[in-house]
């Protein structure tokens, strides 16, 4: 009978975080859409979530292309339709790859740091502190993040796009010797203003997944049933909230996907 | 009465800790709670922020349930007050400055000069000088407590909770410190409650003194009365603190 009262209470465990959770999202939304606003923290978030990424953005995007024209190239040529590299590279970076990708390195990047940073300021009292001030901690601390992922994450996406469609180029045209006009052309041809319209959509639900997970595993670090107490609380969250929002990433992925084809 | 707290209870686990309290806060008067260490104290503070909720009991502030208020009515309850926490509980990734200015820029409509000249008029009335652009990891644990103190009464509160103002600081801090609770306490006739182990010092400040020991309140009352209660855990107490004074004056009786 101990396994039952174990699952048992794994099962309300689930549920009431689901539930905290939910209102938490609510109460930043609800938040989200009363100005004002404080311009000098949401542009501290943007910079923290979104100008210190591009440069991992870039980086990724450009070795995402380079290896989408190799594998591209080889599984094209078989076929003798090299000219569809363009659009293959193009689809396939715009409307899955890129939004993915990117936010699946804006989790390990900024995720993490967020979800620390929460939790460190509610294990040192620092919301309580907010909280006795009147001051709303989601006003005050989760509105501007929200704001910051919901710019940032698709203006780095499209970065992603950019840099990886330049990266398939040298690869596939420099490299390979694809011809260029084919390689645009191509391009030009199959992607349509629904596939980025896709893409910038998904992003746009990254961003708010993103920001969603990790800043309420680390606001509700005291009520975590393992004990979030100290350094390995602060550690253990953090981890749960990475790997918790890369799995709801690709998961959103299949149903955005599947609602939106 | 400005805060009552009628048969509160809680429990953590299995632990209980406070067990039955009966408290009432008379407006614009200092009431100090004593008590041994891990008598709950400290959670009994969070009870009347709202912070933690009781099992059992209510707590009144103003004639309403802290725990059956709504988001508004507590935040408008909230903004009277001025909270020191035992932990200082500073925001840590700004600087002391920053810490201290928080409530006004969040709160209030004054311009960056004022503010400016608010934050280090009161940085300076606790002896903190020159250490505005510090962050709070960089000063000693008494001045975190100072900057801790200079942000609750920043806003000049109507109802100041100070968890061990003094702990950690020195005689002649700790003393200065007092000595500006009774100066600005006359000045503003803010409500306090003070949790302090620094009994016997403490009573020449208190109007009231509570005494918190097994789970309940033993007493709430003037410095005179308590040190003549009949009460077997308040007699214990006070002559634990004031030893000397106390049994020689039962020996020549
Ligand atoms: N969040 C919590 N979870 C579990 N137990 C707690 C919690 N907070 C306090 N306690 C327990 O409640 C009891 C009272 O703690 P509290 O901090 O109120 O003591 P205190 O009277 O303030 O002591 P001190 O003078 O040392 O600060 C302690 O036994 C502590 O273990
Ligand atoms: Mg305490």
């Amino acid at each position: 009978m101990k396994w039952l009262e174990e699952l048992g209470a794994n099962i309300i465990e689930l549920v009431a975080q689901m539930g905290r959770m939910t209102v938490f999202l609510l109460r930043c939304i609800c938040n989200l859409l009363i100005p004002p606003y404080n311009l000098s923290h949401i542009m501290q978030q943007i910079h923290f979530i979104g100008a210190a990424s591009v440069f991992v953005i870039i980086f990724t995007g450009a070795f995402t292309g380079m290896v989408l024209g190799l594998q591209g190239y080889y599984s094209l040529s078989q076929f003798g339709s090299e000219a569809a590299l363009g659009s293959a590279v193009g689809l396939s970076l715009i409307r899955e790859l890129g939004p993915v990708l990117t936010a699946l390195m804006v989790t390990g990047r900024a995720g993490s740091a967020i979800c620390a940073e929460i939790g460190i300021m509610r294990n040192s009292e620092q919301i309580d502190a907010l909280e006795c001030m009147a001051i709303d901690p989601f006003r005050y601390l989760m509105v501007p993040k929200f704001l910051a992922g919901i710019i940032c994450l698709p203006l780095l996406t499209s970065i992603f796009d950019v840099v990886g469609i330049l990266g398939g180029f040298v690869v596939g045209v420099n490299l390979l010797g694809v011809n260029e006009g084919s390689y645009f052309h191509g391009m030009y041809k199959s992607v349509v203003w629904k596939d980025i319209y896709m893409g910038l959509v998904k992003s746009l639900c990254f961003g708010i997944l993103i920001i969603w997970i990790c800043a309420s595993k680390g606001f509700f670090l005291h009520l975590e049933k393992s004990g979030g107490f100290g350094a390995e609380g602060v550690s253990r969250a953090t981890t749960s909230a990475v790997v918790l929002s890369s799995v709801s990433i690709l998961v959103w992925d299949y149903l955005i996907t599947s609602m939106m084809l | 009465m400005i805060i009552r707290l009628e048969g509160v209870e809680k429990s953590f686990g299995t632990q209980k800790v406070l067990n039955g309290i009966d408290l009432s806060i008379p407006e614009g008067r200092t009431t100090v709670i004593v008590g041994a260490s891990g008598q709950g104290k400290s959670v009994l503070i969070k009870h009347m922020l709202g912070l933690l909720r009781a099992d059992c009991g209510r707590v009144l502030v103003n004639g309403l349930d802290i725990a059956a208020m709504n988001k508004k009515q507590l935040k408008e309850t909230r903004t009277k007050f001025g909270v020191l926490f035992q932990g200082a509980a500073l925001f840590d990734s700004i600087t002391v400055f920053d810490n201290v200015a928080l409530p006004l820029r969040e709160r209030t409509h004054m311009t960056k000069i004022q503010i400016r000249k608010k934050v280090l008029e009161k940085l300076s009335l606790l002896d903190l000088d020159g250490v505005d652009q510090k962050y709070p990891a960089q000063l000693s644990g008494g001045m975190k407590k100072r900057v801790g103190l200079a942000r609750a009464l920043v806003l000049e509160p109507r109802i100041v909770f100070l968890d061990e103002p003094t702990t950690g600081l020195d005689v002649k801090r700790s003393q200065e410190i007092y000595r500006l609770f009774h100066r600005t306490q006359a000045q503003f006739g803010y409500t306090a409650v003070i949790v302090s182990h620094d009994a016997p010092k403490i009573f020449k400040l208190a109007d009231y003194i509570a005494l918190i020991a097994d789970k309940k309140i033993q007493g709430c009352l003037s410095p005179e009365d308590f040190q003549l209660s009949d009460n077997p855990y308040i007699k214990a107490f006070v002559e634990e603190t004031m030893g000397s004074i106390y049994i020689s004056g039962t020996d020549r009786s």
